[in-house]
């Protein structure tokens, strides 16, 4: 019986872990066609539409593509490091999945009611810097470093308002755990939802995320006309795939967590009747993060870097604090 | 509210997972790829969009970054401390409100001098 005890929650935790690096990488798989086909609208063009009907096996053509292609190291890269540094970019990306909860339950989450989800997702969406520091620096090219050291102060920059606008949510919710901010989000009507009652932290939130994944209109990191790729310069193939992955999987984090945070999560009608219903309602808001992050990169243009550095810490810095100050004085004076 | 280490027992097994699909992503690539044993010189260059690359590539780097980083240390410390505080806040009541609001002003104080210092000027250090 002792046994049963130890190997069953195992083999729960171990089945659901495997699922969810599954969905993950089938996520990360069509959000590049996704994003590849909607930019394409965007612009007035067709996109991929030839490997399969709607171009739906393209992303198994690029995946092909990039395995048989020959793994180059540098000659003087620093060879450990070179291929250490695409895992550390994907590894935290994949595991931030652990504490959002997908559907209403403990069954649509692998650890949702972790007390300490809030300061989780921060610890672990800022490790993902190390991957373009070290890939920079580990590839000895001048690109590169340059990239990483871009990439580096660009993230921790925009990283201190990300958490400032998340402190906010936690102020109002009284919880760090993301499963109990969704439920705090869920007051039978719409107007619950973070994103009406803490509108500036919520556009902080988008905006950070933004500069977090180095994405359009942040993404000087690998600006093409100064910096080639920035800190991807020397990686091809599959090595080059994993920063590819980490970038979408963490697009996918992002917007999920900005559904969870600001947009009632898994939250809906008829949640409590249907709990099949909850994970449906959680991938809509988690599509349509996706396709506004897509918009944004079709429209506007790039940062130039000191005013992205002004913006992050003169602009959203004293904002999000005075958005805090303002969330505690209102919860002191008893309106939210 | 308790909490043991094998509460966080999925968590590791997630990590575990995680690392070993970056892992075998990176070994495909490497018997997958065609291999070819004579590597050229210029294939494993660095790559200087088609210059022969002058020098390392590791340089030195303008210390405005290491001043970021420093300032980042400082402020995300400070972030973090919020947390606890933001849980427990309306078990505080008015006590915590005006604790916090003080811990902000100490906050606010040092931005307010590192703006004046021009510690957040990026231009005008190029200049110095």
């Amino acid at each position: 019986m002792q046994e049963h005890k130890i190997v069953a929650p195992i083999l729960e935790f171990l089945l659901k872990s495997v699922v969810l690096i599954l969905i993950a990488l089938t996520g990360f798989a069509y959000t590049t066609l996704l994003e590849r086909r909607f930019i394409a609208r965007l612009q007035a063009r067709i996109g991929p539409n030839r490997a399969g009907p709607q171009g739906l096996l393209q992303p198994v053509a690029d995946g092909l593509k990039l395995i048989v292609k020959e793994s180059i190291t540098p000659a003087l890269a620093d060879k450990f490091v070179y291929f250490l540094a695409p895992a550390i970019a994907v590894v935290p990306a994949l595991i931030v999945f652990a504490v959002i909860p997908f559907g209403s339950g403990p069954l649509f989450s692998l650890m949702g009611d972790l007390n300490i989800g809030v300061l989780y997702v921060l610890a672990v969406l800022s490790v993902g810097v190390y991957g373009a520091v070290l890939a920079g620096w580990a590839s000895n090219n001048k690109y590169a470093s340059l990239g990483g050291l871009r990439a580096s102060a660009q993230m921790i920059s925009y990283e201190l308002a990300f958490g400032l606008s998340l402190v906010a949510v936690v102020l109002m919710a009284s919880s760090a755990s993301l499963n109990d901010i969704v439920k705090y989000q869920q007051p039978g009507n719409i107007l619950g939802w973070l994103i009406f009652r803490q509108p500036i932290a919520a556009g902080i939130f988008a905006i950070c995320a933004m500069a977090e994944l180095a994405r359009a209109p942040f993404d000087l990191v690998e600006a093409e006309q100064e910096l080639t790729a920035g800190f991807l310069t020397e990686y091809g193939g599959m090595k080059f795939a994993l920063f590819y992955m980490s970038e979408y999987v963490k697009m996918i984090a992002m917007s999920a967590l900005f559904a969870t945070f600001f947009l009632g999560g898994w939250s809906g009608p008829f949640v409590n009747e249907f709990p099949v219903l909850s994970l449906v309602y959680f991938a809509v808001k988690v599509l349509i993060g996706l396709l506004i992050i897509v918009w944004v990169r079709a429209t506007l243009p790039r940062f130039r870097y000191d005013k992205l550095m002004a913006f992050g810490w003169k602009a959203l810095l004293p904002l999000s604090l005075a958005n805090v100050m303002l969330t505690a004085l209102l919860i002191v004076l008893g309106v939210y | 509210m308790h909490t043991e280490l094998s509460d966080y027992l999925p968590l590791f097994i997630l990590l575990f997972l995680s690392t070993a699909v970056a892992g075998l992503v990176i070994l495909i690539s490497v018997v997958f790829g065609p291999k070819r044993r004579a590597k050229a010189a210029k294939k494993v260059a660095p790559y200087e969009s088609g210059m022969n690359a002058i020098g390392s590539g590791q340089r030195r780097f303008p210390v405005r970054f290491y001043l970021i980083a420093v300032l980042f240390i400082l402020f995300d410390i400070e972030v973090i401390f919020f947390y606890p505080f933001a849980v427990a806040f309306r078990q505080l009541g008015l006590f915590g409100f005006f604790e916090m609001m003080v811990f902000i002003g100490v906050l606010l104080v040092g931005y307010i001098w590192l703006w004046k210092k021009g510690a957040l000027e990026w231009e005008s250090m190029d200049k110095q």
